[in-house]
């Protein structure tokens, strides 16, 4: 692109953002303070402006934060057009226009997409429409829920024990609402952690008081005659009487709206190059169309190249920011997105966090603290090399083990530590279950070219 | 008010939870909980705790009467 071209894009160019959450507005804030200073359009299908999710599954729940008061704090003014309550239905690369879901169509000289993902919900539909059954992705979903635990429920179903699920779990338990929770996995968190840490949070779970039931799946949901959740039936044969039941499988990406568009989307999310700039279904990739946050699906330098779809809150600003300052950039200017993947959750009063990509990880050595005291740093290894690390309640730590994951070091570790244990010695398989076999839909997915690499497939029991 | 705490940085030194304990609170040894829309009357706890944060955690708008918008965390 030439210099004139770029300048006059900078100074009235149309660029149009798809998504009006986190981020889409943290780009919007990146665009402007970069000095984009042309017309700026936000869509979004939710009809408010952008707010929190992880609150959500949290401190909400837990009557600290009003579901529907967790609006993000700007940091700049945006100056923006807010298309909200609307959702975009097409894209037209050709025209360079989005067509809404009132009919009304948008030109843009460059697009970011940043749709996000969406609950994935119970997978049959009637049972799904029974009065009690119960996804948390949205704020409406969050202040529905909160609504039916306050009202003092028997008991509350989970299904899915990843970390939305056993969140949940944890806040009812702080409520002292019976709570039991299934998982197709031997544990907890597998999908993320792998089965060592899994047997962790199977054991805090369970102390906390959750009825925790692995290796099993739901196999049908029970209504009463006037149409409200009553029994969760289970594989085992098992029968648990429930009034709520949270569904917690997962997500899936909002790519349906690009479906025949010629980009390269797909239940995988979009897929772009490290500068965030989509692929089209060729595999070529596109200049004037861009993509940030959990829809994304981009190469990773520090983890072979795979392509990594992280629906992680810090990855969603950290990209919003790089696809922002590449869509008004050109040539060297533009900077490639090799954030850090890093995420925290809690529960049962105990803070995890991890760095890197657990799930690439064939080993793991405890480095510090101690799996028993359940305040411990577990170190993941791969081929030699140290890729992720995760701790329980040791998070002052995690620095240090993203400096040896962003320099390669040496897995086993070499390096002495604080606190290492008899336990933390030796390398143990990390206990990630075979990807060809699905599981709750890890918080972090690995897709690349590898054909065994089937982690997106869902198959739902059906007997 | 609105503020969001990044907990990929936050370390659970709880200055917050010292400074505005209406609006922070730890949770277990290292979880932080938080209010992100505070009452008005907590303009200055959350300000002092904004600025407190040893890893600087916190980004909140509205601090300043003003209404103007206020940067706390760092801008990759």
């Amino acid at each position: 692109m030439s210099a004139d071209h770029l300048e006059r894009l900078r100074r009235e160019g149309r660029i149009v953002i798809v998504g009006a959450s986190l981020a889409g507005l943290r780009a919007a804030e990146t665009l402007r303070a970069e000095g984009f200073a042309g017309d700026l359009t936000l869509i979004g299908d939710e009809p408010h402006e952008p707010y929190d999710r992880p609150p959500l599954s949290k401190s909400a729940l837990l009557g600290m934060a009003s579901p529907l008061r967790t609006q993000l704090p700007r940091r700049r003014e945006i100056d923006a057009k807010w298309r909200l309550g609307v959702a975009a239905t097409g894209l037209d690369l050709a025209a360079k226009r989005v067509r809404l879901a009132d009919g009304d169509e948008v030109e843009y000289d460059r697009l970011l997409i940043a749709t996000g993902v969406r609950a994935r919900p119970w997978f049959k539909e009637e049972e799904a429409r029974l009065d009690g059954v119960c996804v948390l992705r949205t704020r409406e979903d969050a202040a529905d829920l909160v609504r039916r635990l306050r009202a003092g429920p028997r008991r509350v179903f989970v299904i899915g024990a990843g970390f939305a699920g056993s969140e949940v779990a944890s806040a009812c338990r702080e409520l002292g609402l019976p709570v039991s929770m299934a998982e197709r996995a031997g544990a907890p968190l597998v999908g993320a952690l792998g089965g060592v840490i899994g047997s962790v949070a199977a054991d805090l779970a369970t102390e906390h008081g959750v009825d925790l039931r692995t290796h099993v799946t739901v196999t049908a949901l029970e209504g009463d005659t006037v149409g409200r959740v009553r029994a969760v039936h289970l594989s085992d044969e098992s029968v648990v009487e429930a009034d709520v039941v949270v569904v917690s499988l997962g997500s899936l990406r909002n790519t349906e709206w690009l479906t025949g568009s010629g980009l390269g989307a797909g239940p995988r999310g979009v897929a772009c190059d490290a500068g965030c700039r989509a692929f089209d279904f060729r595999g070529i990739v596109t200049d004037d169309v861009f993509v940030a946050g959990d829809v994304a699906r981009s190469p990773h330098a520090l983890f072979g190249y795979q392509f990594l779809s992280l629906e992680h809150w810090g990855n969603a600003v950290a990209q919003a920011e790089t696809a922002a300052h590449n869509m008004i950039c050109d040539g060297a200017d533009r900077r490639p997105h090799l954030w850090m993947p890093a995420f925290w959750s809690s529960m049962f009063g105990v803070n995890i966090k991890s760095v890197g990509v657990p799930p690439m990880g064939e080993h793991l050595m405890i480095t510090q603290g101690s799996l028993a005291e359940r305040r411990f740093t577990g170190v993941y290894g791969h081929q030699g090399r140290v890729v992720a690390a995760v701790t329980f309640d040791n998070a002052r730590w995690l620095e240090f083990y993203q400096r040896q994951i962003e320099r390669g070091a040496p897995f086993p570790v070499e390096f002495p530590t604080l606190d290492r244990r008899p336990e933390g010695r030796q390398p143990v398989p990390a206990g990630f279950p075979d990807p060809s076999l699905p599981t709750h839909g890890p918080m972090v997915t690995l897709s690349g070219y590898s054909p065994a690499d089937q982690q997106l497939v869902f198959h739902p029991s059906r007997h | 008010m609105r503020l969001v705490v990044d907990l990929n940085k936050c370390q659970g030194y709880a200055q917050c939870a010292f400074l505005a304990p209406d609006v922070f609170a730890m949770h277990g040894e290292e979880s932080l909980l938080y209010d992100p829309r505070p009452e008005d009357e907590q303009r200055e706890r959350v300000a002092r705790a904004v600025a407190a944060c040893p890893v600087q955690a916190i980004t909140a708008d509205g601090l300043d009467r003003a209404g103007a918008s206020q940067e706390a965390s760092d801008v990759r």
